[in-house]
């Protein structure tokens, strides 16, 4: 239902996990990530049974590992710190390749690393197989806040606006010769920020008066009447179980 | 256009599609836009509103809907009062097509955008689906039903909002603008697309000629009054009213 946009962490298909709910998905991911987080660090065998159960999703939705892998990369910058862990922890330290690292250290490293990859991995499950258009209809049908809903389906919309206003006044910007090399010769950037944020404002305040005048009173009206039915739910949350098994495995056995 | 109970008992002549009375407003920083408008729409009239920027055009609009509450006068919609109490029935009846498509399509696809304002007047299920689908092949927009409106031309997107509005089923078509930014063709399409539609129309606008092919009745605002109300034709031959109100037609164009 939402041809127009396609973002790059959605992949289209016409897979079994492609046609469940967005709501379902939705669910079925938050559960499969608290799962993850309350798994005790130490149960190692755990933590692959939540990446087999993701490649099972994956086989299922066809996406391709290494299309998953390419756009896991965004981990990078926040698993980062986690480097150094190892060499500034305190307690015991172990020898690793002639390396003395710390021991609590190592744990801590490997169970950010572990619980934040695992997390990237549902999340891009998620969007990978979930429109945006879609995502929004589910938060809206989990009951998630009135503002928030419409918040976010503004944005979906007036993102690209405001992108391609931004992108008319820097063509008009360096048409006129202007090339920063520097921060001090910014200013006309900076300018042009300030004048792209009363721009959007008053923009805002034409398409709420354009949304009053087709009687907007609050609350988007709920547009699509399909029904989500038990067996939908069933099965979409299958995984979240089998997760929520694996934890309670973790917990037995650490 | 189906509900008339609400109308005062003056069941024997069809209530005016829009009776403005007295009108005069303020801006909170004093500037008086509005002095005294009275104007008045019969049913199935189609007439355009002229005056140079400035002229209180859009603060007229804003009060047709009840955005703007006026501070003397009344103003009134198939018989309706605009109040309050009236005020979600008065914004069915008054359909605002806005100048820049962009502040009207807000929604994520066009099917969406147009079923926006009848669900928000109550419509739901098989009669709604119904409303979007005859609003868009109103306009000629059947194919595009499922795109963003971020992919379609100016011409596309100023018939989606127009469809928006006719999917509410208003008493009265407001159009702010409607030929700025269209090409040639677009331009034309629209007309054929609004001179097609059997409804009452206020289309503001600086375009004269064409206000001269769309509207048989012109009203001109100026410093907030009316100046000018008659036929199109004949206030646009007058080059002396036109010139008094800082309005001119294009460049080679005569009317006699």
């Amino acid at each position: 239902m939402a041809a127009g946009h396609a973002h790059p962490l959605y992949r289209s298909g016409d897979s079994p996990v492609h046609r469940l709910p967005p709501e379902v998905k939705i669910v079925a991911a938050l559960v499969g990530v608290c799962c993850v987080v309350a798994t005790p660090r130490t149960a190692f065998g755990v933590f692959a049974g939540y990446l087999a159960l993701l490649a099972g999703i994956w086989v299922l939705a066809e996406l391709p590992f290494g299309w998953i892998l390419r756009r896991s990369v965004i981990e990078l910058p926040f698993v980062a710190l986690v480097v150094l862990l190892p060499f500034t922890g305190e307690g015991p330290r172990v020898d690793v390749l002639g390396l003395s690292l710390s021991e609590p250290g190592l744990h801590g490293a490997w169970n950010i690393l572990a619980k934040g990859t695992l997390g990237v991995l549902t999340s891009l499950t998620l969007a990978g197989t979930t429109p945006l258009r879609d995502l929004l209809l589910g938060l809206q049908r989990l009951h998630a806040p009135q503002l928030v809903v419409t918040i976010a389906t503004l944005m979906l919309r007036y993102v690209d606006v405001i992108a391609a206003e931004a992108q008319r006044m820097r063509i008009a910007r360096i048409s006129r010769g202007h090339d920063p090399r520097f921060l001090w010769q910014a200013g006309a950037t900076a300018r042009g920020i300030g004048a792209l944020f009363v721009r959007s404002y008053e923009r805002g305040e034409r398409v709420h008066l354009a949304m009053l005048s087709r009687g907007w009173t609050g609350t988007l009206p709920q547009l699509s009447d399909r029904r989500t039915t038990a067996r939908q739910w069933l099965t979409g949350l299958v995984p979240a179980a089998a997760a929520l098994g694996l934890a309670v495995t973790g917990w037995v056995i650490a | 256009m189906t509900t008339d109970a609400a109308a005062p008992a003056a069941a024997t002549r069809v209530a005016p599609s829009l009776a403005v009375e007295e009108l005069a407003y303020s801006y909170p920083d004093g500037h008086q836009a509005l002095r005294g408008v009275t104007l008045r729409i019969e049913r199935g009239e189609r007439v355009a509103l002229l005056g140079p920027n400035g002229a209180g055009k859009t603060t007229l609009v804003l009060h047709l809907n009840g955005i703007l509450a006026p501070g003397h006068g009344t103003v009134s919609v198939g018989g309706l009062p605009v109040t309050r109490q009236n005020l979600q029935e008065i914004r069915r009846r008054v359909g605002i097509v806005f100048q820049d498509p962009d502040d009207q399509l807000f929604m994520p696809t066009v099917a969406e955008d147009v079923a926006f304002g009848p669900a928000n007047f109550g419509v739901t299920g098989a009669e709604l689906a119904a409303r979007v689908d005859a609003a868009l092949a109103t306009v000629g927009m059947s194919e595009h039903r499922d795109r963003s409106p971020l992919h379609l031309s100016g011409g596309q997107r100023r018939r989606v909002a127009l469809a928006t509005v006719l999917a509410c089923e208003p008493e009265i078509l407001v159009l702010d603008e409607p030929s700025t930014n269209l090409d040639p063709v677009a331009r034309r399409e629209l007309a054929e697309v609004l001179l097609g539609l059997d409804a009452t129309m206020l289309m503001v606008t600086h375009d004269l000629p064409y206000a001269l092919q769309l509207c048989p009745r012109s009203v001109i605002l100026d410093d907030g009054v009316v100046v000018a109300d008659g036929p199109t034709r004949e206030l646009l031959a007058d080059a002396e009213l036109l010139r008094q109100h800082r309005l001119e037609l294009p460049y080679g164009f005569r009317l006699d």
